[in-house]
């Protein structure tokens, strides 16, 4: 029978994960579609998957009141989508919201959390590459905070 | 050293603080020049500001520049109209080195104003597509409303062989396209890091984020080129304001190879 191994082995957020952290990743994953404009998650509530994103694009949100929907970040093919499952609370930070024909893999992440807990080098392995995953996410949030485009090159 | 009066023949509103002017020398021709050039432009009885020619090096009948409204003379720059004239000095200072970049993959990295002194660039590799691997432009920008030569950017982007990804740093709901710095374009670009050539243009710490990451994609820093931004007075060399170390950024720039800069860049004073 076809499963989503091979999808999961190729995809760059999971390269060099161990064979049998991938079979458990397959048992917990799900071949996903959003529509346009469809949510994927919505902010504050309960973060019980991740995405890995195979096609389209999704647009991290936020609503202020007074002001209407914020756009702080497009994520898209080959990247990950979602860490809040990993951190307690728990809970989404943001809205997703595919822009367009969105494919993605789903993984159950309440199951995951209970395994990480008891496998500890599994745990890790998550928490290193999501940590990379934060810490880029972090890094363009602070150049988006140093407004870098207000110096003009030339007048 | 004395500035040729030109005419204004057009004013494009480009965005609500940007604007490109279409000059024509009110006697002989227009000066050829090379991409990334600047010419310094002169308001009678106001001032004179170094700004980037922003057109297309084989037009020879028009000379365009693209400037944003920051200063006293870019204010008064932008009541121009059609029929006025101001004084051109130029053009000055060193280039991109865009023909010697053939056979080589091409990536534009450019932020807010910068992508104006590379559009010269874009289309003289457009003018000779064939002589160059893949060509990607990476432009990032504050808002969707800051962004600049829209019409221009779709019909590049309705072309076959030009990879243009635009991304904005913030942006309400309605907006369809990418949110993030330009520099999280770079990882995911297609071009060939061993054998790429990027021009970089934007604000300094812009352009300290890119070199980074494409250093860290594997583009070497000796194909990696910048335009740098300075206090430029006189274009010449003699007057000393846009010091940047041993070099004078009018003369030995704006264009510098990245290897050249290395020592001082992101320096919080040169």
């Amino acid at each position: 029978m076809e499963t989503l191994r091979p999808i999961l082995e190729q995809h760059p957020f999971l390269k060099g994960l161990a064979p049998e952290y991938i079979e458990l990743l397959t048992g917990c994953a799900a071949n996903v579609r959003f529509k346009e404009g469809e949510y994927l998650f919505r902010e504050g509530k309960k973060a019980d998957q991740f995405f890995i994103l195979r096609g389209g694009r999704v647009s991290l949100e936020t609503y202020a009141p007074g002001r209407g929907t914020i756009l702080i970040q497009t994520v898209g093919e080959d990247e990950v989508l979602g860490w809040s499952w990993l951190i307690r609370p728990y809970k989404w930070s943001f809205d997703g919201r595919a822009l367009e024909m969105t494919r993605a893999i789903s993984l159950d992440a309440r199951c995951l959390r209970d395994k990480c807990a008891e496998d500890h080098n599994l745990g890790y392995e998550f928490m290193q590459r999501f940590a990379d995953v934060m810490v880029q996410r972090l890094r363009a949030t602070h150049l988006q905070l140093i407004d870098m485009y207000q110096g003009a090159p030339r007048k | 050293m004395l500035p040729h009066p030109y005419t204004v023949r057009q004013v494009h509103r480009e965005t609500h603080d940007t604007f490109t002017l279409d000059l024509e020398p009110l006697d002989g021709d227009t000066p050829p020049f090379a991409p990334g050039q600047f010419n310094m432009l002169y308001m009678y009885g106001v001032g004179e500001v170094p700004i980037s020619i922003s057109g297309n090096p084989a037009d020879s009948r028009t000379l365009m520049h693209t400037t944003r409204e920051v200063g006293s003379v870019t204010r008064v720059m932008r009541t121009l109209q059609r029929g006025d004239t101001l004084g051109v000095r130029g053009p000055f200072g060193t280039h991109w080195p865009v023909l010697d970049s053939e056979g080589s993959d091409v990536v534009i990295a450019c932020g807010g104003i910068g992508l104006a002194p590379l559009r010269p660039a874009l289309y003289q590799i457009l003018a000779h597509r064939e002589q160059f691997g893949k060509v990607v432009l990476l432009y990032g920008t504050r808002t969707p409303n800051d962004i600049l030569f829209q019409r221009e950017i779709q019909k590049w982007r309705a072309q076959f062989d030009l990879e243009i990804y635009v991304t904005v740093d913030r942006a309400m709901g309605n907006w369809r396209g990418n949110v993030g710095v330009v520099t999280t374009l770079i990882p995911k670009a297609p071009f060939d890091p061993i054998n790429t050539v990027a021009l970089v243009c934007g604000p300094e710490v812009m352009m300290r984020f890119t070199v980074q990451e494409l250093r860290k994609r594997g583009v070497d820093e000796r194909n990696i080129y910048l335009s740098m931004e300075r206090n430029m007075k006189c274009g010449i060399g003699c007057c000393g304001h846009c010091q940047y170390g041993p070099d004078l950024v009018c003369r030995d720039g704006p264009v510098f190879r990245f290897d050249h800069l290395e020592p001082l860049f992101g320096a919080w004073e040169v």
